[in-house]
């Protein structure tokens, strides 16, 4: 045991070294080597705010030493505090705060940086991501492992385009979108609880036998009876008086569509389930030892089917998103991957709610940047930018978040009587 | 001889049963989901009789454009016939290297999902050998399809590196490493070194004639000679996986990586080295259409090849005879759903629901079991990934 604590500690520390090294890096780079010539300009207004903020405008050189500046500070005060035998999730956020915000006033030198239009945006890139997290959430804290989260996406999205359309009205949309979710889930419960299939295999058989019905029925229906079959209304936002006026957080937070408020609730209602709860005990304990949770009386099957459905009507919300909270129409996998991503958003957050967010938050932010980068004109090729959130997934995982573990029983199938 | 063919009777009742139901529920969705069958509801036998016949139109079209087509004898010889057959080897042979590919990583305990991605590597480095060089006749395929192989190795042993170094799991690796490779066959098609001279598109120039793969068949077929490569690399895994030292320790730590490290089996080793042979397999399968039928490299290029080859592993039970097996059918069923789609209408993504629904059905025997009601039935162990923390 030891030594497997060693190891992750040794592991840790090289993610602190490279973050360090990172900061290093950013500084000397975009501070002296290469510095942006011209001022980069913060812009902070996005709608009628009561404080309108004035832009603030830097040089980018600065800028970026000053950024970077914080970063190096954050990555000694890591380093120590690993040394200390401290948390270092504080300083090496802050770290990787300094070297982001470091990059991106060396990239946007003499250019206009809509800071808050930038994070509203990542916060809505987020939505998708973190209704799948919070399924994948569900199930895996329950024992269930859910590659499926992709297919529940698009099952839902298209369900609730399609039922939109048809009763021209979002609201029913939204209704509807969470039963296919549901739906998808009750076969990854049935097979993967009832037939014990190795659920891995089932999560990617169902993802692709999403795609393939959707496209199909998309090619089928959706193009050739498109005024009826797809044209569904969307949601209007919600300005919630006062808070929406607030600068910066405002228009981020307090002017939204419904689902996006949906998704505060249930993520605050899982977070405080899951922990408080009773239902959140013996989900945790049947996903962590299920022999002993049956001893104590509880039906580990049972409560996983149960949860699995839950995931499935919570993974549903967000397949919604896609249509009927913004364009309305469906498109053809026009959930591209998002399943995944949530899914590195889960293991990325190590299986909790808050961190599963967070992380989702962050590829919402990496993948605004990145267009928001291409649309401003910066001179990186977009492809590597594009390629970001990926790459950060792959730092994260194989290192920076220290030892993650999924629940113990996740993906073990419970047999009474004569399990692994 | 009664005995092994009851034997054999058994061992193939279990896919049989699969297929059948899968084709079936396939079948009742391209029917219901057609207007003219819709529209004939009111009237029960009408409706059962328009039903069968749209799904049958669709099979008999998804023979036609797989197997053979004897409308396309008229004024050609017999042999254009086989028209069909030749696109089904075509579709098939990528997908025996990348099937090779995940099956081999699943005898290693390894869920690889990154088969697109050095797939694409395999395509990039073949393509720039096969257009930037001249080198004589046969030593060019081999080189460029070499370069395919070693990058994709590459590509691919870092997986193995990672996940041994530092317990990262596979299956977010190669996801993440799917799409990073995306972008980057995005990006170096737009690149001076592989931008086609005179196009703005992304697509790199035509790989030298010296470096194509020979057609087997002549000019009218697009049968080529990857086939042959795909067969002999099904050869050598099972010859690997079989008859090696390396072949029994790559299955020992699939079997059980405790057991097998306490046994001495370096497990670092034996993931990077699973992985690096997985990356090359399924590069040589994007060198093989590089140099085979496409012949220049496009940001299209890996197809669903890397993905499809998931369902062929599973389908085969991660065989290697039964991945060839599983590759040539979902060849049959890529091309046939062409003719299908142009000949009936019927769009060709309802393949993907017949690929999933047969392995769906294949991985879960009790399920099939339970539908037929069959008591018992001997079959194989199902096949098995590891959770995260394995």
């Amino acid at each position: 045991m030891s030594e497997i604590r060693s190891s992750v500690e040794k592991r840790r520390f090289r993610g602190v070294i490279v973050i360090a090294s990172l900061s290093v890096l950013s500084f000397m780079y975009f501070g002296f080597i290469r510095p942006g010539k011209g001022d980069t300009t913060y812009g902070f207004v996005l709608n009628n705010e009561w404080v309108l903020i004035k832009e603030w405008i830097i040089a980018s050189a600065t800028g970026a030493k000053i950024f970077s500046g914080i970063s190096l500070i954050a990555s000694v005060s890591a380093i120590l505090a690993f040394r200390k035998g401290r948390e270092i999730i504080i300083p090496v956020g802050f770290a990787s705060f300094g070297i982001l915000m470091s990059f991106i006033t060396w990239a946007a030198s003499g250019k206009f940086i809509p800071l808050t239009g930038l994070l509203q945006g990542a916060l809505l890139l987020a939505v998708p991501l973190i209704f799948g997290s919070m399924s994948g959430l569900i199930c895996e804290r329950s024992g269930v492992i859910n590659i499926a989260i992709e297919g529940q996406l698009l099952a839902s999205a298209f369900v609730s385009g399609v039922v939109a359309s048809l009763t021209h009205q979002a609201l029913w949309g939204l209704i509807a979108a969470p039963i296919a979710g549901a739906a998808i889930s009750f076969l990854l419960a049935t097979f993967a609880i009832k037939f014990s299939v190795d659920q891995v295999i089932l999560g990617f058989v169902l993802n692709v036998l999403v795609i393939g019905l959707t496209d199909f029925l998309y090619k089928k229906l959706l193009v050739p009876y498109q005024s009826t079959w797809n044209t569904a209304p969307t949601f209007g936002k919600i300005e919630v008086p006062i808070l929406s006026k607030i600068p910066i957080l405002g228009p981020i937070f307090f002017s939204q569509t419904i689902v996006v408020y949906l998704m505060f609730a249930i993520v605050a209602a899982i977070t405080f389930a899951l922990f408080k709860t009773k239902w959140g005990l013996r989900t945790r304990a049947i996903g962590e030892h299920p022999t002993a949770a049956d001893t104590v009386g509880i039906d580990v099957n049972k409560l996983r089917f149960k949860n699995v459905i839950i995931a499935g009507l919570i993974a549903g919300v967000g397949g919604a998103y896609y249509t009927v909270a913004s364009v309305g129409a469906f498109g053809k996998e026009m959930t591209a991957g998002a399943g995944f991503i949530a899914l590195a958003a889960l293991i990325f957050g190590k299986w909790s709610p808050i961190g599963a967010v967070f992380a989702a938050l962050l590829f919402g932010f990496a993948d605004n940047l990145q267009s928001t980068l291409t649309i401003i004109g910066v001179s990186i090729p977009s492809e590597f930018m594009l390629m970001v959130p990926y790459i950060a997934t792959i730092i994260a995982v194989t290192g920076l978040v220290g030892r993650v573990r999924a629940p113990a029983a996740d993906g073990i199938p419970y047999l009474r009587g004569g399990s692994h | 001889m009664r005995n092994s063919l009851s034997k054999f009777g058994q061992a193939i009742k279990l896919p049989g049963l699969s297929f059948a139901l899968a084709f079936t529920l396939t079948g009742f969705i391209i029917a219901f989901s057609d207007s003219k069958v819709l529209s004939k509801i009111g009237s029960p036998l009408e409706f059962i009789k328009s039903a069968g016949a749209t799904a049958g139109n669709a099979y008999l079209a998804l023979f036609q454009g797989s197997i053979f087509d004897i409308n396309l004898t008229k004024g050609h010889n017999f042999f254009q016939g086989f028209y069909p057959l030749s696109e089904t080897i075509v579709i098939a042979t990528p997908l025996i290297l990348t099937g090779l590919s995940v099956a081999l990583a699943f005898k290693s305990g390894l869920f690889n999902i990154g088969a697109q991605g050095q797939f694409i590597f395999g395509a990039i480095g073949a393509s720039y050998v096969g257009f930037h060089f001249q080198l004589p006749i046969v030593i060019h395929v081999i080189a460029a399809a070499l370069a395919g192989m070693a990058l994709a190795s590459i590509w691919g042993g870092a997986v193995g590196l990672l996940k041994a170094k530092t317990g990262a799991h596979e299956v977010i690796l190669t996801i993440m490493m799917n799409y990073i490779a995306g972008y980057f066959i995005l990006w170096i098609l737009k690149t001076s070194q592989f931008l086609r001279p005179g196009r703005i598109d992304p697509i790199a120039p035509e790989v030298n004639q010296s470096a194509r793969l020979p057609l087997l068949a002549g000019a009218n077929l697009r049968i080529h000679a990857g086939i042959f490569i795909a067969l002999v690399a099904a050869l050598f895994v099972w010859w690997l996986l079989t008859k090696t030292t390396i072949g029994y320790k790559f299955r020992a730590v699939g079997a059980n990586g405790q057991a097998a490290k306490t046994a001495g089996i370096s497990v670092p080793f034996v993931l990077t080295a699973t992985m690096a042979i997985c990356g090359a397999l399924a590069g040589l399968g994007g060198a093989v259409q590089v140099l085979g039928s496409e012949h220049a490299l496009n940001a299209d290029i890996a197809g669903s090849f890397g993905f499809d080859a998931i369902t062929v592993a599973l389908l085969g039970r991660a065989q290697p005879l039964g991945t060839v097996f599983a590759a040539l059918l979902f060849g049959a069923l890529h091309a046939g759903g062409r003719t299908m789609q142009s000949n009936t209408g019927v769009p060709l993504d309802i393949v993907l629901v017949t690929q999933a629904l047969i392995v769906l059905f294949i991985a879960a025997p009790t399920f099939v079991r339970f539908i037929f009601k069959l008591k018992k039935m001997s079959s194989s162990a199902g096949l098995t990934s590891k959770g995260w923390n394995g």
